[in-house]
């Protein structure tokens, strides 16, 4: 009788990598489906396009580029791909998605090392680059159902309408419940807070998220708008308004939480929450951009390695972490 | 139920329904045994026995050394044939075995014994158990005697007994708490007498409620003794997650728990201790579970020290085709055996055949950081890290970050979703770094 003598532990968990990045894909099927049906089916050809050709390109890569023969696609490039498209403009053209799944998945990916090694999201980085590339492109907001009115296509999201006109001006037009349901002008994605908490909670029933992150990012916009709030509601809007508006929702919910580019520990993540929570506001109410939540997450990911080194677990027995390196 | 835990762990599959309500049964006697100079932690026992000798049921054939050390019996009647070196697949090394051919049923050999305890000192109840051979049953195989002995500068505050049973599959220490119970309870109140603790826990996982509730019956009106119910979770049977657990103090790196006044013995122990100063019977026989997928009749048994596996899984019967691996132990840490025909020995608690289909022969793919195994690793350590340094080589960084504190219960590599081999590559750095820290002196 031959015996393998391989070391234990002999019993593995089921959970894989695929079921992981699976579970993240159903967890943004309510979001991709309301975006669907409020900025009609050219929404989901570039959300889908995004998707596939990120895998495509994941394989072509590994497979030809780094020659790695056994490569098996673990669907982590096209959760990056569905949430680039998610994050973009419904006037981007196919070549623009096309560069910014290059730059997702080639530069902010692969050149760092692959699955796993990235500091930065890759998809929020593809995000930037367009962003900075085609600002016109990138910043053209449609209509909600745009489509079953052609005359008036083009509007001002939100966030965009507050920085130029004030939150009455964006009050009388849009009431918080559309804008938590998500008939508001805004990058494809992001618009319906609803869909996206909807997804959040399969992804927390699923125990495949660290909780952390979103409860400090959300509780730290909400508490430093309510500050900046009570001391001029005229020049700065409601905390109500900064989470139901823009890309918050769907960054603090499925961007913050990538777990390659996130803290360790539940203390490292409240720190990254509470970073990126300052810095979406003070970009939103000071900065010369309406939005600030992809930057706000990529320079916390560059803060990761710092917290991690930081806050770590305390080793039983021990007063102390593990030692400075 | 209030329940005590520690912070992390894992919830493996339990697959103890198979053996857990089959009551302990003797198996025949061996016609052959291997007892191993090497039965115990620290310094091989001296061979007092030589070809030809004719020997008694519990009879010293190995003695002790100073130090760490511990005697061994012949846990059979019969015939000397020789000292052998085969493989001990729980040190990895070739040990000395003195080599006993049964050639009649037991003729016994006793140690001395009352059968009121008290009529002993402590010294002589500790005396007992050195001579009776008796380690720890858990698993770790440390010599009880030496555990027992307490340092003058030292105190118990806490006795606990530990009946977790933590590892899947394994249903011994149950039957034992449900069969034996006012023998344990007995055993406790030796170890009370020699030891006194301020107060005695007996910690067991609340999926064994049969056994909780017989202990409780059992100890009656005897306030210094209680029943610690702990939530199921592995490692909880560990001696460090245990101990903090319930008493909330934790062992400093580097000590040992009588250094935060706790002591820990297992039920198994515990019973052994009953049976060597009650009855006289030196450590030769143990409880142990045979089972798993491949055991065509899994179950728990008294079986003699020494007797080879394949007797063992001849009498249970196993499904030849389908056998993936044969543990010493349980799935979680149990060391997979070579070949069945290598004896068993004092720590063995279990047999475990797994099957083909129960080993999930999975890729390894990159750590996505998930944190899972920073969330279950019970010692507060980060083996995401510590991989990446012991791949390095970068032994110094592995240690100041803890590597050592590794108590090697596999729960990062259960909950791993890339399937990455933590605690193997840790086992092996530990040894490294032990090695070359014996070396520099």
């Amino acid at each position: 009788m031959r015996l393998s003598t391989e070391a234990a532990p002999h019993f593995r968990t089921n959970d894989t990598t695929q079921k992981i990045m699976l579970d993240v894909l159903i967890a943004l099927t309510p979001a991709v489906i309301v975006s669907t049906w409020i900025f009609g089916l050219r929404a989901l050809f570039i959300m889908l396009f995004s998707m596939v050709f990120a895998e495509v390109l994941e394989y072509v890569t590994v497979k030809f580029l780094k020659k790695q023969k056994d490569f098996k696609p673990d669907f982590s490039a096209s959760v990056t791909g569905l949430l680039l498209g998610m994050n973009l403009s419904l006037g981007v053209n196919w070549w623009q998605i096309m560069i910014g799944v290059v730059v997702s998945i080639l530069i902010a990916k692969h050149a760092f090392g692959g699955l796993g090694q990235n500091f930065f999201n890759p998809a929020l980085v593809g995000r930037v680059f367009l962003m900075i590339s085609f600002p016109t492109a990138m910043t053209t907001w449609y209509q909600p159902f745009y489509y079953k009115s052609p005359s008036i296509m083009t509007a001002a999201s939100p966030l965009s309408m507050l920085s130029e006109q004030g939150i009455d001006q964006v009050l009388s037009n849009y009431s918080y419940w559309e804008m938590f349901v998500g008939k508001i002008p805004g990058s494809i994605g992001e618009v319906s807070a609803l869909a996206l908490i909807i997804g959040f909670i399969y992804l927390l029933v699923r125990n495949r998220v660290k909780v952390m992150i979103p409860l400090s990012y959300i509780g730290t916009v909400v508490v430093f708008s309510s500050i900046l709030y009570f001391v001029d509601p005229i020049k700065f809007s409601n905390p109500l308004f900064h989470i139901l508006t823009g890309g918050l929702m769907l960054g603090a919910l499925f961007m913050a939480t990538d777990m390659v580019t996130t803290p360790m520990t539940p203390k490292g993540e409240f720190v990254f929450g509470v970073g990126a929570g300052v810095l979406t506001i003070l970009i939103r109410s000071f900065g010369g951009y309406p939005e600030g939540v992809s930057f706000s997450i990529l320079i916390m990911n560059a803060f990761v390695p710092l917290i991690d080194d930081w806050l770590k677990p305390r080793i039983y027995g021990t007063s102390k972490g593990g030692a400075e390196n | 139920m209030p329940t005590f835990t520690f912070k992390g762990g894992v919830h493996p599959p339990q697959m103890k329904e198979q053996s857990r309500d089959k009551s302990i049964q003797k198996l025949p006697l061996p016609d052959i045994v291997y007892l191993f100079m090497s039965n115990h932690l620290g310094v091989p026992a001296k061979p007092v026995v030589k070809e030809g000798d004719f020997v008694k049921t519990g009879q010293l054939v190995g003695e002790g050394a100073k130090g760490i050390s511990a005697n061994i019996h012949s846990s059979v009647t019969g015939e000397v044939m020789g000292i052998e070196s085969i493989v001990n697949a729980s040190t990895g090394r070739r040990d000395q075995a003195v080599v006993v051919k049964r050639t009649s049923e037991d003729q016994w050999e006793y140690v001395k014994h009352d059968a009121d305890f008290k009529k002993f000192t402590k010294e002589e109840i500790i005396q007992i158990v050195k001579d009776s051979g008796i380690v720890g049953l858990g698993g770790a195989m440390f010599p009880t005697h030496i555990k027992m002995s307490i340092p003058d500068n030292k105190v118990v505050d806490y006795l606990i007994i530990n009946g977790a049973e933590c590892e899947p599959y394994i249903t011994i220490d149950e039957r034992i708490m449900r069969e034996k119970a006012n023998e344990i309870i007995k055993g406790i109140e030796i170890m009370d007498y020699v030891l006194n603790p301020k107060k005695i826990f007996i910690g067991i996982e609340n999926n064994k409620p049969e056994a909780i509730e017989t202990l409780k019956k059992s100890i009656k009106n005897k306030v210094k003794i209680e029943v610690a119910p702990l939530q199921t979770k592995y490692p909880q049977g560990a001696e460090k997650q245990l101990i903090t657990a319930i008493t909330k103090r934790e062992v400093p790196e580097g000590k040992l728990p009588i250094d935060v006044g706790t002591l820990v013995f297992n039920v198994s122990t515990v019973y052994a201790v009953y049976d060597a100063v009650i009855n006289g019977k030196p450590l030769v026989e143990r409880g142990i579970t045979i089972t798993g997928k491949g055991v065509k009749n899994p179950g728990n048994y008294w079986f003699r020290i020494g007797t080879k596996v394949s007797d063992l899984l001849n009498f249970v019967g196993i499904v030849e085709a389908k056998i993936d691996r044969i543990l010493y132990g349980g799935p979680m840490m149990g060391i997979p055996i070579p070949s069945i025909d290598l004896p068993t020995f004092k720590g063995n608690n279990a047999i475990t055949v797994l099957t083909n289909e129960e080993i999930l022969r999975r890729r390894t793919y990159p750590c996505i950081r998930c944190a899972s195994c920073v969330e279950v690793c019970p010692m507060g350590l980060q083996p995401y890290y510590l991989k990446k340094l012991a791949d390095a080589r970068k032994n110094d960084l592995a240690q100041e970050n803890g590597i050592l504190s590794c108590i090697e219960c596999g729960a990062c590599s259960y909950i791993c979703p890339s399937n990455i081999d933590l605690s193997r590559t840790f086992q092996t750095t530990k040894k490294v770094i032990q090695a070359i820290q014996k070396r520099r002196g």
